[in-house]
């Protein structure tokens, strides 16, 4: 789960981490209101969408579909400057090269006081999967896509990690502040944001803080111009306060509703749909169906507790894609017997006005029983045994014109 | 022989009373399994019943391995106590000659498992398989050892081992080694968090050891670098074929594919990559789990092991 920057550097502020002034909008008349009340003559006009890309970003208009504005962050110099660029943001559908082509529509905004950079960085917070442990790096090529760096300058990346148990080392912080060139006020300034971000990293049950850039001004203080903060969704049950923070408008409706109903679903482009158990399977049923020439429409795992109904939903919310010609059914039996599923599939089937081939492999608990339920059955199907028999005629079924 | 478990390592069961622990442990006493007792804080001193075998129950692990001598402990408690329960279960036996900490668990936070792998990890003699897997059956000739939740019908004792990091694609594979005729020395679901305990080179490491084993098949999934990692490692010391899936070649960036760990970050962690790592080091790969089977087989001739 992701937060806008907005809300992310409320956060930073509350555990003492430099931003500069800022205050949340959501009109063109609030941006006036803020740009007057922060008193900076040079502001900052941002777009507030979770993904990121927004400076190189492009805006249109929802309706007509013609371009408003290059710049999902602009640099305002006056009221007019404000009043113009959160004209051509509120409302309007900001394309970046992360939100693909149909790009989130901007509802919120931040309008922030400039301040004057001397240097840009880059710092993040994350999880090491290899190290088992919290990772922090940093680059002192700010203002730069952190991969470009790792690729061309990974010289200019530097890491420390924090001991799972006793969190960051102060000889570890010191020397990753001088490994960055940092020194007197700035150094003491950036050892300080580095305990501050390690706490929130851990209260708040962070998967991600990153910082691009973060900057040291010409006075020389350490500012974190940007913010992007993301939680760690098993943490969900200790942290009841992420409900407020939440933009439902930023996730996938049907993948929150899919969710809602213990599916784990994902859209994808598709035309056969996919209902497995497992998500390990669910993978390898989509990459077989590519194997033999289709393409699949959708992720799906029924996982281990699946019933009637979360087996009906499911069907439902395939069905919901346009795309989807056909469907591919994968059971592999464990507690989840399959001549329940292949109960489910009849009722779902006869429910929704199933019209679209359908293919169902079974195999594990009661696979034959299942198989006999649906063979015995009115409704058109084919059983199959293997995965690659299903894929293959799955594919073979609405034609193969992929 | 079989690695980890055994038909006499003894099994406890934490969260014994709840309802997976009731559910999953009846099925595991029916594979033949030595379920020993189990914990339950609060409920000490009572007994369970599971299938006519009365199981006592203990307050904590400490007394529940030091009154049975168990060497297995498998989690069934809900994600908010399973960090609790994981270092529980290492301290114990690490004050009582070590032993196996196999975690079924689902949705434990990040954090809580980095600071349980740790605990883990001071101590030598104490393991961690999972979280969020299905955990580790060694087949027998008559039942076997089960510790977890996968059904056991589908295995019969023989000489592959298994190691995957999904549940269902483990059965897959399982079945694809029936399918052509061979039986499992042991098979481990490692789980499919971004931190975990045993990872795949531990359970190749053990296999390569394992007298009974003669090839390993290992299915990955996309996200982080550990299939790649477990290549090398499979280049430079593994005398055993390696039959290798990796599940996601068609998974889009950046979404999570309902495990945790499964999704590919800033282009890395790939199943392309990780195929490429796997021919780079010489194991046999199966582009489509229905052909394990088939590639096993291949294998086992040309290691001289199988006639065809």
């Amino acid at each position: 789960m992701n937060i806008h920057e907005y809300q992310a550097k409320e956060m930073f502020r509350e555990f003492g981490v430099r931003v500069p002034e800022g205050i949340h909008c959501k009109s063109v008349s609030e941006a006036l209101a803020a740009y007057d009340s922060l008193g900076s003559r040079i502001v900052a006009v941002k777009s507030q969408i979770h993904a990121g890309g927004r400076g190189k970003g492009t805006l249109y208009d929802p309706e007509t579909g013609i371009e408003v504005m290059k710049g999902g962050v602009k640099i305002a110099f006056s009221r007019e400057d404000v009043e113009e660029f959160s004209k051509n943001i509120c409302g309007n559908r900001l394309v970046t090269k992360q939100t693909g082509p149909n790009g989130k529509i901007v509802s919120n905004m931040y309008v922030e006081s400039g301040c004057d950079i001397d240097h840009e960085f880059y710092l993040a917070i994350l999880v090491d999967r290899d190290e088992k442990s919290v990772l922090v790096m940093a680059s002192t090529e700010g203002g730069m896509d952190i991969e470009e760096v790792a690729e061309n300058t990974p010289e200019a990346i530097h890491k420390i990690w924090a001991d799972p148990l006793n969190g960051l080392d102060r000889n570890d912080c010191l020397s990753l502040s001088r490994s960055l060139g940092l020194s007197g006020d700035s150094a003491s300034q950036m050892m300080e944001m580095l305990e501050s971000l390690y706490s929130m990293f851990i209260d708040k049950d962070c998967s991600m803080i990153e910082i691009n850039p973060l900057v040291r001004t010409k006075t020389g203080s350490m500012v974190a111009l940007d913010a992007k903060v993301g939680f760690d969704e098993n943490a969900h049950f200790r942290h009841p306060w992420r409900a407020g923070v939440r933009d439902l408008s930023e996730e996938e409706d049907v993948e929150i509703r899919a969710n809602d109903l213990g599916l784990s679903y994902v859209k994808l482009d598709g035309n056969i749909g996919c209902l497995v158990n497992g998500a390990g399977l669910a993978m390898a049923s989509m990459d077989v169906i590519k194997l033999y020439g289709g393409e699949p429409a959708n992720f799906l795992d029924i996982g281990g507790g699946a019933t009637k109904e979360s087996i009906t939903a499911a069907f439902r919310i395939i069905l919901e894609d346009e795309n989807v010609e056909g469907i591919l059914v994968n059971i592999f039996g464990g507690i989840i017997r399959c001549d329940m599923v292949a109960n489910s599939v009849i009722e779902a089937s006869k429910e929704i006005g199933l019209e679209v081939p359908l293919v169902v492999r079974f195999s594990g608990t009661n696979h034959k029983e299942g198989k006999a339920v649906l063979d015995e059955s009115d409704i058109s199907v084919h059983t199959v045994s293997t995965l690659s028999e299903g894929a293959r005629r799955i594919v073979d079924s609405i034609g193969g014109d992929n | 022989m079989a690695i980890w478990i055994n038909d006499d390592s003894k099994i406890l069961i934490q969260g014994i009373t709840g309802k997976q622990g009731t559910f999953h442990g009846t099925r595991m006493i029916r594979y033949n399994t030595n379920v020993v007792g189990g914990v339950t804080p609060g409920k000490g001193g009572q007994m369970v019943d599971l299938e006519g075998i009365e199981v006592p129950v203990f307050n904590n692990m400490g007394e529940a391995v030091s009154k049975t001598g168990a060497n297995v402990t498998v989690i069934y408690v809900p994600a908010r106590f399973a960090a609790g329960a994981i270092h529980e279960a290492a301290e114990a036996f690490n004050e009582n000659g070590g032993g196996l900490i196999v975690c079924i668990t689902e949705g434990i936070p990040t954090l809580d498992m980095i600071r349980a792998v740790a605990k883990v990890n001071e101590f030598d003699g104490v393991r961690l398989i999972g979280p969020n897997c299905p955990g580790i059956i060694s087949p027998g000739l008559d039942g076997g050892c089960k510790v977890g939740i996968m059904p056991a019908f589908i295995h019969k004792k023989g000489r592959i081992g298994i190691v995957s990091k999904s549940g269902t694609l483990t059965y897959e594979a399982v079945a694809q080694t029936m399918s052509v005729d061979e039986g499992q020395t042991t098979c481990v679901g490692i789980g499919g968090d971004p931190i975990s305990g045993t990872g795949f080179i531990d359970c190749l490491q053990a296999f390569e050891n394992d007298r009974e084993t003669v090839a390993v098949v290992m299915i990955g999934e996309i996200g982080g670098s550990a299939e790649e990692e477990a290549a090398e490692w499979v280049a430079d010391n593994m005398s055993k074929p390696v039959i290798g899936f990796v599940a996601g070649s068609t998974a889009p960036p950046g979404k999570r594919m309902g495990h945790a760990g499964a999704i590919i970050s800033g282009g890395k962690g790939t199943a392309a990559e990780k195929f490429a790592a796997f021919e780079r080091a010489g194991i046999y790969v199966a582009r489509d789990p229905s052909e394990i089977g088939q590639v096993l087989v291949r294998a086992l001739v040309e290691a001289g092991l199988r006639e065809s």
